[in-house]
């Protein structure tokens, strides 16, 4: 089991540094910054929050590089994004029906327990709606990785290589967040979900959400649209059995008690995690604890400190 | 939606109701009674407005279209205490001031029992908020978010003269990547006024909004230049755009360029998009100006006459001067027939356009509270893929 701890945003208060105390890090960290994009280099804050041990794999230009080098793989894998959001387009029209389903249910007026009954039909359903539309971009994935052999070319063996020899001198991991589609495509371009396995890692925000099984975009209340938390893809399934939800406070109405029971419940047994500022999750093996003021979506529409 | 008027809504007794009905009101009631409250006083949908010192009359005096703009207090006994209580619907926001006339003399002051204040070119007024508004948090300072920067710039040889320019450029501005342009009319006001630059600096912060260069104009004779004036939208399309497409990394794409302004600078946007299809790809139009006649003469004035001739041309034949349209006006101004009207019409040239009203008035905090839901129409942020 990988060993890890999951961080809430770091730039106002890191507390990177006591999660590599936490995992016993003794040594240089492979850091990743691709999901700030055009600015991954931009880590010298991070380096220095991180005792300035840290060497950063940048994966994202490394991704330019090798798609610059080999235009074929840059159109395919141009395509596959391109399929990738035209899929998530379609989900998130059915999901919208779904997700309005279940609020309608909620508000009904008739006896609790057949709210209750109903309710739970409608969220299965939106389980169901989640879990057809993981099976799908795994689909989408697998069929690039099978046509195009990414990891067979040259453009991206040679900075495999170039990786993996980094990795072989560091004994711990630190994923930022960012852009997490852009972060998630950079790790799965290299493949690295594998390779990043038998190494302590410390990963927050977008960098958390990557790194569990399933990735939930979220925000109740955007300037635009319903608001309707999404699953983007299925994650590097490390850290399984949580979804990291950075930045809770800000991005979730979390007292509403009809919206936290609909989220939880959709993604049970899965544990709903908020990650603000100085929470933290760490992971000793099988088990998992949590820093104070980290708080658990409960299923019944509450909030829980998993202190 | 119901117009404010000064009906009251039963059943509910007021708290003025029954600090009149309980007791004799001397000056140590009136105390108490004010120490007790803030005002005005908001309860469910009524607003009670309250003056304490000498007087022949009190009036209350606002900007609210439909409504009297004259509203009298009533004296308490032979007391100096006055009192007036008005519908005041949810969500409502509403300017204001007291005119207290003493020997014939009429006097127009700052509530002095309110502390809400919001300013603008003429000085500031007295605020009332009905039951739900809230000055949105993203209008205000935010220590969390990263600031921008303002660089003064100065474009000569326009066919406006010399001309004074103010242009944001968002936090961690890079000269490698590419932005969108928004151009702001009265730049100098909606800094002043309508926080913009805190706006600006909350919003992509939060990703609500894509990160954005802003140019800023300062107007010389708005009443002059705005209305369709020939020149002005030469020196906009002709001058400043290229200005700032030479300085700084612009995408040079309409969809990246966006004409914003309110009242005679929403007119400006709208008229030099006309002049110039293609060219700017988004508009934001805040309680534009934007009056016409149907038969027979406008009474709104000379100073409107170059407006009711451009808008009388447009909607003769308004093209497709840009792509994508938010538009917003006050229920509370005389203006909102106009803009409603504006509606189906920019949508009959094919234009996407989003149209919103907020029960407010023509004023400076009114297209500050809607600058989150334009902007983040016409430039969405990257909100829903990045947890930083």
């Amino acid at each position: 089991m990988t060993r890890g701890v999951l961080l809430g945003p770091q730039r106002l208060h890191p507390i990177v540094d006591k999660a590599a105390d936490m995992l016993g890090i003794d040594g240089r960290i492979a850091a990743v910054t691709a999901g700030w994009q055009e600015r991954e280099a931009e880590d010298q804050e991070l380096c220095a929050a991180l005792g300035n041990r840290a060497v950063n794999l940048m994966l994202h230009a490394r991704a330019e590089t090798a798609f610059r080098e080999d235009p074929e793989l840059f159109a395919a894998h141009r395509a596959k994004q391109d399929r990738l959001r035209q899929l998530q387009d379609l989900y998130r029209l059915r999901l919208a029906s779904h997700l309005k389903a279940a609020r309608r249910v909620q508000q009904a007026q008739a006896p609790r327990d057949l709210i209750e009954s109903e309710l739970e039909e409608a969220v299965q359903a939106i389980r169901l709606l989640d879990a057809h539309h993981v099976v799908k971009t795994h689909h989408i994935q697998k069929d690039f990785d099978r046509k195009v052999k990414p990891l067979e070319r040259p453009a991206v063996v040679k900075q495999l290589k170039e990786i993996e020899a980094i990795l072989a001198t560091c004994a711990g991991v630190a994923i930022a967040g960012g852009h997490v589609a852009v972060l998630y495509n950079r790790l799965r371009l290299f493949d690295l979900g594998p390779r990043l396995a038998d190494l302590p890692i410390i990963a927050w925000s977008a960098g958390a959400m990557v790194v569990a099984s399933r990735i939930v975009l979220f925000h109740d209340s955007p300037p635009q649209g319903r608001g309707n938390a999404e699953v983007l893809e299925g994650g590097l399934g490390l850290f399984p059995g949580v979804v990291p939800l950075p930045h809770a406070r800000r991005r979730l109405n979390l007292q509403d008690p009809g919206r936290i029971t609909v989220f939880a419940r959709r993604f049970a047994p899965a544990t709903c995690v908020a990650l603000d500022e100085r929470c933290f999750l760490h992971f000793d093996g099988p088990r998992w604890s949590a820093g104070a003021n980290t708080f658990q979506l409960r299923t019944d529409g509450h909030l829980v400190a998993l202190h | 939606m119901s117009a404010m008027n000064t009906r009251l809504t039963p059943p509910t007794k007021l708290a003025i109701q029954s600090f009149l009905a309980h007791g004799p009101v001397d000056a140590a009631a009136i105390d108490k009674f004010l120490r007790s409250h803030s005002f005005p006083l908001i309860e469910g949908r009524n607003a009670t407005f309250v003056y304490r010192g000498p007087g022949d009359q009190v009036n209350l005096r606002h900007w609210v279209f439909g409504l009297g703009s004259s509203q009298p207090f009533t004296r308490v006994g032979n007391t100096d205490f006055w009192y007036h209580t008005l519908e005041l619907p949810p969500q409502s926001r509403v300017e204001y001031k007291l005119e207290v006339i003493l020997g014939g003399v009429g006097t127009w002051i700052r509530d002095p029992l309110n502390p809400n204040l919001a300013h603008d070119p003429f000085g500031a007024n007295s605020v009332a908020h009905g039951q739900g508004y809230r000055t949105p948090n993203w209008t205000e300072h935010d220590p969390e978010a990263r600031p921008g920067s303002m660089v003064e710039a100065s474009l000569e040889g326009t066919p406006l003269g010399t001309q004074r320019v103010s242009i944001y450029l968002p936090a961690r501005f890079r000269e490698s990547r590419r932005y969108p342009l928004l151009i702001v009319h009265d730049g100098g006001d909606y800094l002043r006024y309508a926080a913009l630059k805190t706006v600006l600096d909350n919003l992509i912060h939060r990703l609500e909004v894509a990160p954005l260069v802003a140019a800023l104009t300062h107007p010389g004779d708005r009443i002059g230049e705005y209305p369709n004036n020939p020149s002005h939208a030469a020196f906009i399309a002709e001058h400043l755009l290229p200005f700032m497409e030479k300085r700084y990394p612009l995408y040079a794409a309409p969809a990246a360029r966006c004409l914003m302004g309110a009242s005679f600078g929403g007119v400006a946007s709208l008229s030099t998009a006309w002049r110039y299809p293609g060219t700017f790809g988004r508009l934001l139009l805040q309680s534009g100006s934007f009056a016409f006649t149907d038969i027979g003469e406008s009474k709104r004035g000379p100073v409107f006459a170059r407006v009711v001739d451009f808008v009388n041309a447009f909607r003769e034949s308004p093209g497709r001067p840009s792509d994508k349209v938010y538009l917003s006006c006050g229920t509370y101004e005389s203006l909102i027939y106009e803009n409603r009207s504006l509606v189906p019409l920019l949508q009959s040239t094919g234009m996407d356009v989003k149209y919103e009203e907020a029960r407010d008035g023509h004023n400076w905090e009114n297209w500050r509270d809607r600058l989150r839901s334009g902007l983040s129409w016409l430039f969405p942020g990257p909100l829903w893929m990045v947890y930083e």
